[in-house]
């Protein structure tokens, strides 16, 4: 009960509120960002171990193709990592 | 309660460094500088001898030219990409120096952590791979070809030749020197990270039985050491592949 009529009597600041807001939408941004990128790489490599499980001598063809693939898939969560520096730091 | 004070340092403190010579010459740019220096020493000694048996500096040389020439050229652009092959050998030693001064001791701080040096890089890569195309189809015949792609039905063009604008011409250098920033950065700020916890645990900490503690962020930052050497070449070879494979779509459009 105390604690109750303890927290009634803070004042909040209105900069602080906005700050703490940014940073728990950063997190969340950031955490929603992740979620298709890593189910995309999941995808990318495990097709890419097939092929090569299925043609070791494509494995360097193939190599290279995943991690082209990676780049792609990946930009978007470092899109969102970006967007989560922004939102946190400045 | 709090038995330590974890002080991490503000986002501008990681990445902003100060002037220490003549034209704001500041960390990153002296980076840069010595990533220039190192790899032109490099492939000069290399080059003045031309040894038919390699030995030393000429072996490293020839082991990256190898690399760009099979890893890269041969599997995206074939034997006519080979006029790229001293840019994109350029590109990648570039990178990979200024990347891999990430783990160096004392210095630690990969250039390409700031947005300038990759959105340089990538401009210069849009510029080139434009010019190509522009070069070698035409400016119709290379509008034509990225904007209208082959096998497309005619109604789709309204909804496919946006798409085709904002990613070939737009996104692509965007995303390319923001993937290389954004690897870099995040390397750094998890090796930072890890560094202030083992300090704080170690040198800040009012409890002495939590002391030892300080081993886990200190063996975590031993392995993400490791790790980011193999980020720093794996970003290296994406961004000169990637480069590869845009000057190879802009010389030969799809049928």
């Amino acid at each position: 009960m105390s604690l109750l009529l303890a927290a009634t009597n803070v004042t909040i600041n209105s900069k602080e509120v906005l700050k703490g807001l940014g940073a728990v939408g950063a997190g969340i941004g950031y955490g929603a960002a992740a979620i298709g990128p890593g189910v995309g790489i999941g995808i990318v490599v495990g097709n890419a171990i097939t092929a090569m499980a299925r043609q070791p001598e494509a494995a360097g063809m193939v190599r290279t193709t995943m991690f082209l693939g990676i780049a792609f898939t990946e930009a978007l969560a470092l899109i969102g990592f970006v967007v989560f520096i922004l939102l946190k730091f400045t | 309660m709090l038995f330590a004070a974890l002080n991490f340092p503000p986002i501008g403190e990681l990445v902003d460094w100060k002037k220490f010579g003549p034209g704001g010459l500041n960390k990153p740019a002296l980076i840069a500088v010595i990533a220039t220096v190192s790899t032109l020493t490099v492939f000069f000694l290399a080059g003045r001898r031309k040894a038919l048996v390699p030995t030393g500096v000429q072996n490293v040389a020839e082991a990256t030219v190898d690399f760009i020439r099979d890893g890269i050229i041969m599997q995206t652009m074939g034997p006519e990409g080979m006029v790229f092959l001293p840019y994109l050998t350029t590109l990648f030693c570039f990178i990979l120096v200024c990347n891999i001064f990430e783990v160096v001791p004392l210095i630690q701080f990969p250039a390409t952590a700031r947005m300038a040096i990759p959105l340089f890089l990538a401009l210069f890569t849009w510029v080139l791979f434009n010019y190509m195309g522009v070069k070698k189809q035409g400016f119709f015949g290379y509008m034509k070809s990225s904007l209208f792609p082959p096998g497309v039905p005619k109604a789709m063009y309204f909804l496919v030749t946006p798409i085709e604008f904002l990613s070939t011409f737009l996104l692509r250098p965007f995303s390319l020197a923001v993937r290389l920033f954004a690897n870099e950065l995040a390397g750094h700020l998890l090796l930072v990270t890890f560094a202030v916890l083992t300090d704080t645990l170690l040198f800040h900490n009012s409890i002495v039985f939590f002391k030892p503690i300080f081993i886990l962020p200190a063996a975590m930052d031993v392995a993400l050491t490791g790790f980011e050497v193999l980020v720093a070449f794996l970003q290296a070879f994406i961004f000169t592949i990637l480069t590869a494979v845009y000057l190879g779509g802009a010389m030969h459009p799809e049928h």
